[in-house]
């Protein structure tokens, strides 16, 4: 008997012994025999470098992974409590939902189960608040919902946050998180990275700052808008950063793709991002480069 | 018309046709004085991207397209048409050249998509595609975009931003193709014909989504039936609409190119 399969039995019958001797041995077999799954209430695995850990101990490192650093995708609840000042946060078009432009099969019983689930309408969180003292405009992508995929919603909310920057001489800071466009809104949702990237031009016209933070993963359609467009581009470590997806490219080229292909890392050492940025660390840098570009704190700080 | 009876999958079939005709078929019947220009100025010629400078009844144009191949040789050529970053980015010069010269720009899109490849995300795919939606946006001189056979993806929009775009009418334009789309959604790419009832994607759709302005007739069969009325009805439609942006002030076109990305989109509040 191999070694493996022993083990299995061993579990097996450990398994079984703990289920109020309910003799369902098949299943607990399934799913515990691949010792890759861990129960995602309790565990976390790095998806790097597939260090275990307790979700607890994951959480209080703030999801960034102790052993190799890799940032974890923080929802966009935590990103706005870990970048602005306190209580400084002022939402922008809190209720705006999508509709389903082309008739996709059960889009809308899709949407309204996530938004039960997460908390959140779409895959955006947009509005404006201060980095120690400095008034900015802020949008930060949440992977939780649909992978944060681009459609009419991310668009528009992205689109005013930018203009609202505009007129009110602003710099803005788009945390992306992204895997492409929403399928199920079909052309529009290609056309929303039309007029994303329309706002960043008239934003960059004015004369302001707009900084993006690519963040776990950014894909797709927004690598291929907004996200690429920043004055200044800012990645957290080992996060994903690309436009084809690692498959796609697999399967045209018949090749496994080596392991740091598309990280962070990469797109700094081919050109692509200014810096790679910790979280710890972020804060105090977006202040920095905020101040850099003679933005002033505002008055009661 | 006689297409509204074709389904997407039969319009797809046509277009991918090896008969159906391509830009290089064209070029002479449309334009005059054709002459091609090369390169990105930074790495390479991209041969999935054609650009030049030609007049369209006696007045000076840039015109860029995607190049789809009707044999292997051409193909392997024009990789069939799916551009690396390089031929964005010489997209990118030769408009800006245009601008320069305030030439109206015309854009031919005839692409599966983007190339998916190392070499392309070395070199920033995404970086390429953004940065042409940023600039042509804001092109100081009018552009007009015609959907030729396929438009798939952001590979198509890069030179799909425009102050009107017209499709050929048995034309298709999507967010990804129905392969990608089947792939991405049902993780099965063979479902493609599925995914194409489904998709939304024919010029008639677009045009009743608010994304293409104008559906250019093909000839009874289709295009490659008569590529001489093909092309007089796509000149027909180039001289008269480049004529109408150009009397437009800078003001008003910019505003106006604005205005026609700004409002797609559904949602409620």
């Amino acid at each position: 008997m191999a070694l493996e399969n022993l083990f299995k039995q061993v579990k097996t019958r450990f398994n079984s012994s703990i289920q109020d001797g309910n003799n369902s041995t098949e299943n607990s077999t399934a799913s515990n025999y691949n010792n890759s799954k861990v129960p995602d209430n309790l565990l976390y695995k790095c998806p790097r470098c597939q260090n275990v850990l307790f979700q607890e101990e994951f959480q209080a490192f703030n999801k960034v992974c102790p052993k190799c650093n890799y940032h974890g995708r923080l929802t966009a609840r935590e990103r706005l409590e870990l970048t602005l000042d306190a209580n400084s946060f002022t939402e922008f078009d809190a209720n705006m939902k999508s509709k389903n432009p082309i008739n996709f099969p059960k889009y809308e019983e899709k949407q309204e189960l996530l938004r039960q689930k997460t908390g959140l309408m779409d895959a955006i969180i947009t509005g404006e608040g201060t980095i120690k003292g400095i008034r900015t405009v802020i949008g930060v992508m949440d992977s939780h919902f649909m992978m944060a995929s681009m459609g009419s919603v991310v668009g528009e909310k992205v689109t005013r946050a930018i203009e609202y920057a505009t007129q009110n001489n602003l710099p803005i800071i788009l945390f992306t998180a992204s895997g492409g466009a929403r399928m199920q809104e079909g052309i529009v949702s290609l056309m929303q990275m039309a007029k994303t990237s329309g706002a960043v031009a008239k934003h960059g016209e004015s004369g302001n700052l707009y900084i993006t933070v690519l963040t776990d993963p950014t894909t797709g359609g927004v690598t291929a808008s907004f996200a690429s467009l920043g004055d200044i581009i800012i990645a957290e470590p080992k996060v994903l950063v690309g436009f084809a997806g690692r498959r796609v490219i697999e399967d045209t080229i018949k090749q496994h793709l080596p392991d740091e292909f598309q990280l962070a890392e990469f797109q700094l050492e081919k050109g692509f991002v200014d810096m790679i940025v910790e979280r710890k660390k972020m804060r105090s840098t977006l202040s920095k480069i905020l101040e850099l570009h003679n933005y002033k704190k505002v008055d009661n700080h | 018309m006689e297409s509204k009876s074709r389904t997407p999958w039969e319009k797809m079939e046509l277009i991918r046709n090896k008969n159906r005709p391509t830009i290089r078929d064209y070029i002479p019947l449309i334009f005059d004085n054709f002459i091609e220009l090369h390169g990105d100025r930074h790495y390479g010629d991209d041969g999935a991207i054609l650009g030049g400078i030609a007049t369209l009844n006696g007045i000076p144009v840039t015109v860029i397209a995607e190049v789809k191949g009707k044999n292997l040789i051409e193909n392997k050529q024009s990789n069939f048409a799916m551009p690396h970053p390089e031929g964005y980015r010489k997209a990118l010069r030769l408009a800006k050249q245009a601008e320069k010269f305030k030439r109206p720009v015309i854009f031919f899109i005839d692409t599966p998509g983007a190339f998916c490849g190392i070499g392309a995300e070395e070199r920033g795919q995404g970086e390429a595609i953004a940065k042409n939606l940023m600039e042509l946006m804001v092109l100081k001189t009018p552009i007009i975009s015609i959907v030729l056979g396929e438009g798939e993806s952001g590979g198509a929009l890069a030179i799909g931003i425009c102050d009107e775009l017209a499709m050929l009418e048995n034309a298709l334009y999507s967010v990804v193709s129905p392969r990608g789309f089947a792939s991405i959604l049902w993780k099965d790419a063979s479902k493609e014909k599925e995914a194409m009832q489904i998709m939304h994607i024919t010029a008639q759709d677009l045009k009743s989504l608010g994304v293409c302005e104008t559906i250019i007739p093909e000839p009874v069969g289709g295009a490659h039936m008569d590529l001489y009325k093909m092309s007089e009805n796509i000149k027909e439609y180039l001289v008269k609409k480049t004529d109408e942006k150009m009397k437009k002030t800078l003001d008003v076109l910019l505003n106006e190119r604005y205005t026609k990305f700004r409002k797609i989109g559904e949602f409620e509040e």
